[in-house]
């Protein structure tokens, strides 16, 4: 089953290189076609996901390369399933949004001519390996994904994004390069310790039963948190985030931002913390830190920000230090709240970036100030733009606002000063969403924004489902809490953590 | 009278087994074949017959390599102790002969221009002999004799159980080499210049292994590896005549390898050697002196190992840093791939220092992988051209990716692969490697390794922007494709992605290979 959905996408992206040239239409159509059947029988297996069940579902064990011990083994817990969800679900839409990308470069000036097939196999490249990442349950299958990753994302960054799409793509390859090897480092490290004990191996529930001396563990943990970090990106880490979505194609953007970087939180929760707990404990404080300031920084940055992209990419930094807040509460609130954060934010953030492409297409430029008055012209584009601008801001009956509580909630049982800190992220949110959303969206409609066509049939179709979910996982979030849960608790148990006992203050007692 | 017949008696006539030297002397005597045939066949017919028996020769010894590594019989010495033909050698020699023949597909080359050698390399450049040879139309063939014998000596190098007899296959592989980088048609000052250095630096290299070689027959009374190894074990504390040969035995075999601080030769000499030469000598000479390197230090000086892992260490660190930082600023593609290999023998230079059967297994596989990729990476060179020959500098191959997809597709593989991305050969190799230097003990290297593969990565994907990226020149260079270099980058490209992808065969072969260990 999982294989499945690695192969098909990847043999339908090598489909789509060896169609003949000028052909588009064709590559286009299956592309959609092939998406949408990863996508289907993704939900088809979330269906029959039990919750209930043993921890690793689907799982396939087979021996890939003997001498090193290293196994092609795949399997998902509820973790995995949400986010394997996630880029399933978002992969077809940004297909569908991005069906006029290809040639138009970005949206942005001088429209390079580049070649449409190639962009649609790159795309579907990217989604083979974003499934395989988060499905690897063997480290070194997971360690390969997460650096190939990287080549088809640097391809169309480079060659589909905007006017400094070079540079972008180079620095993103570079940072994420130098993290991932860091971590070959820590995953060679990891093999050995686990060689010296008896018995070689790469295969993650083996790992988790080792016995790793603190000081190894202190520096394992370290390469794999760097790389994790690199990727996420936590400041200070994070520089190469704001180039790359800027200059990513809209489409692009949403899968970077939206999934690329889940890879990252999605390590520290399932390998930073699960194979080195006592390590992840001991760095705790620091993490915390660096995700407060994570969440106030990059809030302030946005706000400063003059570039619709750049300033989604600096939300996200400020998201992104949300999540790994509530991954280090290490309370089951927290990870629980951060697994769906990521998941919301996949959505939240790509249904921003589609309608900012939208409109970057429509006006030429993503600065702030080419717009003004949209709404008068365009309303449905200024509508779908302000739910989603709301879901980045967490406003309650969004599902963003209930993992962002659910993160608060769980960081304060614990930590409560991070929390409070924290908090002012959501004050923040308001100012550079809702400032946004005024300079681009009302006041006088400016002379270049007079024409603006309102949303085409196709953008409709690719922006309803994303905004659906919102609202839906928004007042029902229970399905995906069901599927996070379980495999929640197994990380807790783990690092050997309980819940704090919520205490009630009594009347006239102090606390 | 009678006293010299009895000495007579006593010399016994040297036990030689052929059948397992067979590899080395089909490609010699396809060498000699060669020399008649330049001496007795006519122009016109000699570039085929050359080809032909070139080609012969190295499938033959391929073919019966192969036949030596399946056959069960034990390994042992042969040729009265001074060649050693068992596991690990079989697989240097089998890797050699295949790339060499990738290498030949790319000296063989005739369809870009008449021929990629010069027509005379006695007529000195830019005067009217040498234009009269090349308006004659002249094709010399002697470069396919001169390459096999080159072979052969790289053949006997990492085979060579004694110090001569691996001085002797030194030299074998070293001569030829020095005349076949002098041979460029064109840029020959270039070339030319390239030879000298190499010639002269090369001899400089020599001297000092034979004077490691005086120095260790001093301190053990015997140039045989084992002899020197059990000498080590035996005599106690450590005599600087010992530290000495071994320092000086060194710096003649690391010169070969270009491993700092021995490696000005390299980016010289990559450059100004015609590119198919470059080839063979980035690929073959690089494994032949890995292969030498290995069977020194894990038979020779296994027992010193705890003297001689800090100076490789030493070594190993600043030829991973170096190659990868110097790199970054060059500009012509032959010298950057020459930086890219210095920093390549680097990382191999970590499997070395394992000095377990872990690091000489990965070292095998390293030395293939890194050796396909390498041709494939070169017979691209040989194809992109402009009109004054092939376009080296790095400006010409500005977008090259729109107007040549695949070729310049498949060059962004091998850098990929040269900077270890995984789902290629080069990650394989990497990872093999570094896992070896991990369990024997070398972590801190391990980092440097995976800096400086950070710090290389910078300059192949610089490359890959200016192939992609980049808009293409309006007068840039065009591609030529030829049947025999489209062959060798296939059989490159091939070979990068199933090393890459499906490496479980080729890493058990060289695993197999190395459970036996060298024989003493």
């Amino acid at each position: 089953m999982l294989t499945a959905l690695i192969a098909i996408p990847a043999l339908g992206a090598l489909l789509l290189a060896f169609l003949p040239k000028g052909k588009d239409a064709l590559a286009k159509y299956t592309a959609l076609a092939v998406t949408l059947v990863v996508a289907v029988l993704t939900v088809v297996m979330a269906i029959r996901f039990d919750s209930g069940g043993p921890r690793f579902q689907f799982t396939e064990k087979y021996w890939w390369i003997r001498s090193f011990h290293v196994h092609y083994a795949v399997g998902v817990d509820g973790v995995a399933l949400v986010l394997i969800l996630l880029s399933a679900i978002l992969v077809p839409l940004v297909v569908l949004a991005s069906w006029n990308d290809a040639e138009r470069s970005g949206g942005v000036e001088e429209p390079p001519k580049r070649s449409v097939k190639a962009y649609f196999a790159l795309l579907l490249g990217l989604e083979a390996m974003m499934i395989g990442v988060f499905a690897a349950t063997d480290i070194f299958l997971f360690y390969v994904f997460f650096e190939a990753m990287l080549i088809p994302m640097y391809f169309i960054i480079g060659s589909y994004g905007g006017p400094q799409r070079s540079y972008a793509a180079v620095k993103f390859l570079l940072y994420s390069l130098f993290g991932g090897l860091l971590m070959l480092a820590a995953v060679i490290g990891l093999y050995v310790v686990s060689a010296n004990a008896g018995n070689g191996t790469f295969l993650f529930g083996e790992l988790t039963k080792l016995h790793i001396e603190p000081t190894t563990a202190k520096w394992l943990f370290l390469g794999f948190f760097i790389a994790f970090a690199i990727k996420a990106p936590l400041v200070p880490f994070h520089t190469w985030l704001p180039d790359a979505a800027g200059q990513a194609p809209a489409g692009a953007a949403v899968l970077l931002v939206g999934v690329l970087d889940k890879v990252g939180t999605y390590g520290m929760l399932r390998f930073c913390i699960e194979l080195f707990p006592g390590a992840a404990k001991w760095f705790t404080p620091v993490v915390l830190t660096l995700s407060v300031i994570g969440i106030v920084y990059g809030a302030v940055l946005a706000i400063g920000q003059v570039d619709i992209k750049r300033l989604i990419a600096y939300t996200s930094i400020s998201h992104f230090g949300f999540i790994t807040l509530g991954i280090f509460a290490m309370t089951t609130q927290g990870q629980t709240g951060a697994t769906l954060y990521m998941v919301n934010h996949g959505f939240s953030t790509g249904a921003l970036f589609l309608v900012a492409g939208f409109l970057i297409v429509r006006r030429g430029s993503s600065r702030i100030d080419a717009f003004g008055g949209v709404k008068n012209v365009a309303p449905l584009l200024a509508g779908t733009f302000l739910v989603a601008g709301l879901s980045g801001l967490s406003l309650p009956g969004l599902s963003t606002f209930v993992s962002e509580f659910l993160v608060l909630v769980g960081t304060f049982t614990r930590y409560k000063v991070p929390a409070i800190i924290a908090t002012t992220g959501i004050i923040l949110a308001a100012v550079y969403i809702l400032w946004m959303y005024q300079r681009t969206m009302t006041g006088p409609t400016t002379e270049k924004v007079a024409g603006m066509r309102d949303l085409s049939k196709r953008e409709l179709i690719v922006i309803a489902p994303v905004l659906a979910l919102l609202v839906v996982l928004g007042f029902y979030p229970k399905p995906a809490l069901d599927m996070i849960n379980p495999s929640v608790k197994q990380t807790m148990v783990r690092v050997d953590k309980q819940d704090p006992k919520p205490t009630i203050a009594e009347k006239g007692s102090r606390p | 009278m009678r006293h010299v017949s009895i000495a007579a008696g006593d010399i016994s006539p040297p036990h030689i087994e052929y059948g397992r030297l067979a590899p080395i002397l089909i490609v010699l005597a396809a060498a000699a074949v060669g020399v008649l045939i330049e001496a007795f066949v006519s122009r016109e017919h000699r570039y085929w017959a050359q080809v032909q028996v070139s080609l012969l020769g190295l499938v033959g010894a391929f073919a019966w390599t192969v036949a030596l590594g399946v056959s069960s019989t034990p390994h042992h010495v042969a040729a009265m102790g001074a060649i050693g033909i068992d596991g690990p050698t079989l697989f240097i020699q089998g890797t050699i002969l295949a790339l060499a023949l990738m290498s030949l597909l790319l000296i063989a080359e005739r369809r870009h221009e008449p021929s990629p050698f010069t027509a005379q390399a006695s007529s000195v450049p830019g005067t009217a002999e040498e234009r009269e040879s090349l308006v004659a139309g002249i094709t010399q063939t002697e470069v396919f004799p001169l390459m096999l014998f080159a072979v052969g000596g790289m053949l006997i190098f990492p085979a060579a159980n004694d110090l001569l007899t691996m001085f002797v296959a030194l030299e074998v592989l070293s001569l030829p080499l020095y005349l076949l980088c002098g041979l460029a048609r064109r840029r020959r000052l270039l070339s030319q210049e390239a030879a000298v250095k190499y010639f002269l630096l090369g001899a400089f290299s020599s001297a000092f292994f034979l004077y490691g070689t005086a120095l260790l027959y001093g301190y053990a009374g015997s140039v045989r590896l084992s002899d020197i190894s059990a000498a080590i074990s035996t005599q106690a504390g450590t005599e600087p005549m010992l530290l000495a040969g071994v320092a000086l035995l060194s710096v003649g075999l690391l010169f070969k390898m270009g491993a700092v601080p021995f490696q000005v030769w390299k980016p010289d000499v990559y450059q100004g050697a015609p590119t198919a030469i470059t080839a063979l000598m980035a690929s073959c000479t690089l494994v032949s002196a890995v292969g030498g390197i290995l069977r020194v230090f894990y038979v020779g000086f296994e027992t010193l190992r705890w003297d001689w892992r800090p100076m490789m260490w030493a070594v190993a660190i600043l030829t991973m840093l170096l190659g990868a930082i110097v790199a970054i600023t060059q500009t012509d593609v032959k010298r950057m791939l020459a930086y890219s290999s210095i920093a390549h023998g680097g990382f191999l230079l970590t499997g070395v220092i394992a000095t377990n059967q872990a690091g000489l297994s990965s070292t095998l596989f390293y030395l293939a992988a890194y050796g396909f990729t390498t041709v494939g990476a070169f017979a691209v060179i040989t194809m992109v051209r402009d009109a004054g020959g092939e376009a080296w500098h790095l400006s010409r191959w500005a977008g090259l990716g729109k107007r040549q997809p695949l070729l310049a597709g498949t060059f962004a593989l091998f850098l990929l692969a040269f900077a270890g991305i995984p789902l290629t050969s080069g990650f394989t190799g990497k990872f093999a490697v570094f896992q070896a230097a991990v369990a024997g003990g070398a972590t801190p290297l391990v980092i440097v390794g995976v800096l400086s593969s950070a710090i290389a990565a910078f300059f192949y994907v610089r490359v890959i922007v200016l192939m992609f990226f980049n808009e293409p020149a309006a007068d840039g260079p065009s591609v030529v494709f030829s049947p025999t270099s489209t062959a060798a980058v296939a059989v490159g490209a091939l070979a990068t992605v199933v090393l890459g992808v499906v490496p479980g065969p080729a890493l058990h072969l060289a695993q197999s290979a190395a459970s036996q260990f060298f024989v003493r």
